[in-house]
């Protein structure tokens, strides 16, 4: 036990290290928007793996619960003129019921029907983002207000980068705990084995819709704040793809792995940078990347990684 | 009124018949390996592209429809072959992003071999509009139903007459005692991306000329075709039919009656309805599993 909040504290540590001395390794803004995209698709891969690395369960539609959130943002504090953080508030309470409405009986069922459901969710809430133009702006997105609370304004890319440093710091933070809780552990004979945990008084399918319901509030959360940083917010971000990327970036970096999860968010996201010089070939490159990755690594980068490695990972 | 009813029918059930080869795919992939193949659009995707690009080069209709399928069924063995095959112990999580995967590759090839544009492949047979009480009906349509409708039957006639689909659905069954009784279960693996591969092909290129072929097409058709599979039960072939006509029904009824820009997400309104009141699909067996 000791060490495990030993390991936990270790890597929690190191994180806020890396991200403590970046920003001295950026040269100029550009890095440093990549830098907080990354740090954004970060937070949702983190909720994101806790329902696909500890509940054993895919969500094809997580873009949809960052669309929520951004568009909650967009319209409330746009158009009606509520406080940014209000309006965050409302998103994540809206995706939070959303997620535990649609997950309660379908989590009850094994396989793939939660993939199936959020797949739905996911376009069904991109086809109104694009649709409803009149309050979106349609396909070609709406402006959003800076984030302004206590009469402070968030505004630049060196204070967004603290902010959304933070945020994940806090996001990686919540899921170790919740990974380690007795609940955690009950997720992981979940993933285990269902019938076991069921058998020795496990509430399995209890435990999969919070994990789901926390993983779809992260989501919402991260997609306020980026409609703020950005100011500008179109439906293609909560589309199918959208929520492909989230998932490969989850898979990619290593499933049931808190670290991997932001690895493979980080990696992901520079990816397409580097991939701009292939020009026609990026398709192709990205679907033999991912379809390489999963056949030869495929527990993920991040744990391949540590199992070469296993003296350190003792450490 | 009744003419127009009738119209949104006629075009449902056009639609609807893709909708059920594509899921039809689904089901044949997911009984024999358990993988739910995102990949199946792109099948439909090569078959209308490939119809389309040969007959613009000359090539006669039948053959151009054929070496679409050909095309097909060879990238489906190699899916199968080169990336599901070699990661058969991973979770279904992994399967999943491979075959999503090899529908952005596949994607990425077609653009760079036949570019972005849309093709135009022409009607079968004419253009001239049939009337149908009152109804008008593209010739293509009935090409469409028709073919669907005998492939169907055709599967079907596979899967309880031949030892091939025989030994496909035992393995489905049990793979173990399918192994065990002397059934090569790889090449069922194969012989099912394969089977599924043709179907996906040849329905788009029937279904070519009504939609025009691009390399994006697949995408919402192999989509709609996965949530027929759900809707039908997945694993179940004839639901997988059943439920493809019904979406495709449903959403001809939706475009016209309620609102045609929503005409996309009426396939999944009724997905989660269907999901959140009868969890097994319309026709799916509650199982009792084995520990």
């Amino acid at each position: 036990m000791n060490t495990l909040l030993h390991g936990r504290l270790t890597g929690l540590l190191a994180l806020g290290a890396v991200i403590a001395v970046l920003p001295a390794f950026l040269p100029n803004n550009f890095y440093l928007d990549i830098a907080i995209l990354a740090g954004f698709n970060a937070v949702v891969c983190v909720g994101l793996n806790l329902l696909i690395g500890y509940a054993g369960q895919i969500s094809l539609g997580h873009a949809g619960f960052f669309g929520i959130g951004a568009y909650a943002s967009g319209v409330l504090v746009g158009v009606y003129g509520w406080p940014p953080i209000l309006a965050l508030l409302t998103g994540a309470v809206v995706v939070g019921l959303l997620a535990f409405l649609v997950a309660k009986p379908i989590l009850r069922l094994k396989g793939h029907y939660l993939a199936m459901a959020t797949l739905g969710i996911g376009i069904i809430v991109s086809i109104v983002l694009r649709t409803e133009s009149g309050l979106t702006g349609g396909p070609d997105g709406m402006m959003v207000e800076p984030f302004k609370i206590f009469g402070f304004e968030l505004y630049g890319e060196k204070v967004w980068y603290w902010v959304v440093g933070v945020l994940l710091v806090g996001v990686v933070w919540l899921s170790l705990n919740l990974i380690d809780s007795p609940m955690g552990r009950a997720l992981r004979a979940v993933h285990g084995s269902e019938v076991a945990a069921e058998v020795v008084g496990v509430d399995t399918a209890r435990f999969k819709v919070l994990v789901f319901v926390v993983s779809a509030v992260f989501a919402s959360v991260a997609g306020s704040l980026f409609a703020h940083y950005t100011g500008l917010i179109t439906p293609a971000k909560a589309d199918f793809f959208k929520s492909i990327e989230l998932v490969t970036m989850v898979v990619f970096g290593g499933m049931a792995s808190t670290f991997g999860a932001v690895v493979g968010a980080v990696v992901l996201t520079l990816l397409p940078q580097a991939l701009t010089v292939f020009q026609d070939y990026q398709q192709i490159v990205l679907g033999g990347i991912l379809m390489a990755t999963m056949v030869f690594m495929p527990k993920g980068l991040l744990p391949t990684l540590a199992a070469l490695l296993p003296a350190r990972r003792r450490a | 009124m009744f003419a127009e009813l009738l119209q949104y029918l006629l075009s449902g059930l056009t639609i609807g018949a893709i909708y059920a080869l594509a899921g039809l795919g689904f089901s044949i992939i997911y009984n024999a390996s358990h993988v739910i193949n995102f990949a199946q659009g792109e099948f439909i995707m090569i078959g209308g592209m490939a119809s389309a690009t040969l007959t613009a080069s000359g090539v006669p209709l039948p053959l151009a429809i054929l070496i679409g399928c050909g095309g097909a069924m060879l990238v489906g063995v190699a899916v199968a072959k080169f990336a599901v095959e070699r990661a058969r112990n991973a979770s279904t999580v992994t399967l999943i992003i491979i075959t999503i995967g090899a529908s952005i590759f596949l994607r990425g090839v077609a653009e760079l071999v036949w570019g972005k544009d849309f093709k135009r492949l022409d009607a079968f047979s004419g253009e001239t509009p049939i009337q149908v009480l009152g109804a008008s009906m593209q010739p293509q349509s009935l090409w469409v139903v028709g073919t669907a409708a005998v492939l169907i039957v055709a599967i079907g006639l596979f899967f309880n007459r031949t030892l091939t689909g025989k030994a496909i659905l035992a393995t489905s069954h049990n793979r173990l005692a399918a192994q065990l009784v002397g059934i090569d279960v790889k090449r069922v693996v194969l012989a099912s991306f394969a089977l599924s591969a043709a179907l996906g092909a040849v329905g788009g290129a029937v279904v070519a000329p009504i939609t025009f072929s691009y390399t994006e097409m697949g995408i919402m058709l192999g989509l709609k075709g996965f949530t027929a599979a759900v809707l039908g039960g997945l694993g179940n072939g004839p639901g997988a039919v059943v439920g493809g006509v019904i979406v495709g029904v449903a959403e001809a009824l939706g475009a016209g009656y309620i609102s045609s820009a929503y005409k996309d997400a009426i396939a999944f309104v009724i997905i989660l309805a269907v999901l959140l009141f009868m969890p097994n699909g319309l026709f799916g067996k509650r199982g009792t599993e084995r520990v």
